[in-house]
């Protein structure tokens, strides 16, 4: 099978790797740039453990091929923290114990930069819409919640 | 299966991304069944993934600027197959001009789903269950194909979608746009499901139009179109035709809920028996027919 180059622009930094057309994006930005944070629940779009930003937008990386991202500039969780140091929104679900195991964690943040971007300052029934589309086994999700009310400056969250 | 560093789940296949429509079904023509056409991916690469889809060739359309396209002419609304959901849901010319459309995008998946998704991708996989092709029904849509053997053709939705995942296009076909008409004067419409989370499949949908007649307030033509009840989605006609020049209250909406309720043989499975997708169906239509009229007359 033909191999294609695939030439993107991910956290602000140009790479590229030669890939087959079956390669996911998901699997590409582990296995081929080393982007280990990106985590693959299901494997087929149901969990949301592997969304990423495509161009500014959510997308799962399990349901893109590599070589339809050419060209695009893609955001995961590697470049939420700038200097070493946790950013706002990391620094809210710190503190709203907003992750057990934190396996889902990348994809949950990576949606919430999304949604805040979208809507800076969301209800909490637009949170939940918001999440609605990824899965957590551990918290419950009332403190993923509340830590994107703490990111979003609102008050009357739970401590 | 992994070998070493190297995880695959699709099976192997061509990739090719063309930039214009004719280089796209030449592309098609050339390989006959061996190829999909490829456009959000949102249900094409899972089904890559579980390998319940082998093509040889996959021919992505993202490239192509025309398909891209979505505006309003001539008394249509034209969506490009490629329109993303999620553009279509946040353009006020769809909430003007076809605002069943516009209410029923954000019930499909989730956000990161519907910024891949794209109208004629949902619509070519034909999901009996899914949102547009039901709303596709309703609104009295065409859809415009094109191949390189037959050129271009205008399909009514009422039969486009011809079986199970099937649909009227050949392999070498490409749906290439919507075309939704402009709604007429005193029109009110609602669309509704029941699912069991947001953001899953309906287990029941519904999608209702309601036309007023401006001179006796009776009501001039009624449309109902559900997703969940059987290998299509299904327009209810025998239904709407019983409520031609009926009085736009909860007892004409009651019947034909009753009606259609009774009309249907859908499937059971995990979700729900056939006799809970019966009666839901029924509450879903006397709701969306209630709401559609409710819209009419403020429209009015």
């Amino acid at each position: 099978m033909t191999s294609f180059d695939v030439e993107l622009t991910v956290n602000g930094l140009a790479r590229r790797a030669t890939v087959e057309a079956r390669r996911t994006l998901a699997d590409f930005l582990r296995e081929d740039l080393g982007l280990t944070g990106t985590h693959l629940g299901c494997e087929h779009g149901v969990c949301g453990a592997c969304t990423v930003l495509v161009d500014g937008e959510p997308a799962r990386s399990c349901l893109m091929l590599a070589v339809q991202a050419r060209g695009a500039d893609v955001r995961t969780v590697e470049g939420l923290a700038a200097g070493g140091k946790m950013n706002r929104l990391q620094e809210a679900m710190w503190d709203s114990h907003g992750f057990q195991c934190g396996f889902c964690t990348p994809g949950f943040l990576m949606q919430i930069t999304a949604l805040l971007a979208d809507i800076p300052e969301p209800s909490e029934a637009e949170i939940r819409e918001a999440l609605s589309g990824n899965i957590c086994r551990c918290t419950g999700y009332e403190s993923i919640v509340n830590g994107v009310l703490r990111a979003a400056g609102a008050t009357g969250f739970l401590e | 299966m992994r070998v070493g560093s190297l995880t695959v789940k699709p099976p192997p296949f061509d990739y090719s991304a063309p930039d214009t429509l004719e280089e796209a079904l030449f592309l098609l023509g050339e390989a006959g069944d061996e190829a999909r056409p490829l456009a959000g991916g949102q249900s094409l690469v899972p089904l890559l993934s579980l390998r319940l889809a082998r093509p040889s060739l996959l021919v992505d359309l993202a490239g192509i600027t025309t398909l891209r396209t979505l505006g309003a002419a001539d008394g249509h609304l034209a969506l490009g197959a490629m329109v993303r959901e999620r553009q279509a849901e946040r353009d006020v010319r769809v909430r003007r001009l076809a605002p069943v459309l516009a209410d029923a995008l954000p019930l499909i998946g989730h956000p990161a789903i519907r910024s891949r998704g794209t109208i004629g991708g949902s619509l070519s996989h034909a999901d009996p269950a899914a949102e547009l092709p039901a709303v596709a029904l309703v609104l009295e849509a065409e859809l415009v194909a094109e191949s390189r053997a037959r050129g271009r053709r205008s399909i009514a939705a009422a039969n486009f979608f011809t079986g199970f995942f099937t649909t009227e296009l050949a392999p070498d076909e490409l749906l290439t746009s919507l075309r939704v008409p402009s709604p007429a004067p005193g029109t009110g419409w609602a669309v509704d499901e029941v699912a069991r989370r947001h953001g899953d499949f309906a287990i029941v949908g519904a999608a209702a139009m309601v036309r007023l007649d401006t001179s006796t307030g009776r009501i001039g033509e009624a449309r109902v179109a559900l997703a969940g009840v059987g290998d299509t989605p299904v327009r209810l006609r025998e239904t709407e035709r019983m409520l031609d020049g009926a009085e736009p209250a909860d007892g004409a909406f009651a019947d034909a809920a009753e009606d259609a309720a009774a009309r249907l043989s859908p499937p059971a499975d995990v979700h729900g028996s056939a006799a809970y997708r019966r009666h839901i169906a029924g509450v879903l239509v006397r709701r969306t027919l209630k709401l559609a009229a409710q819209r009419a007359r403020e429209a009015a």
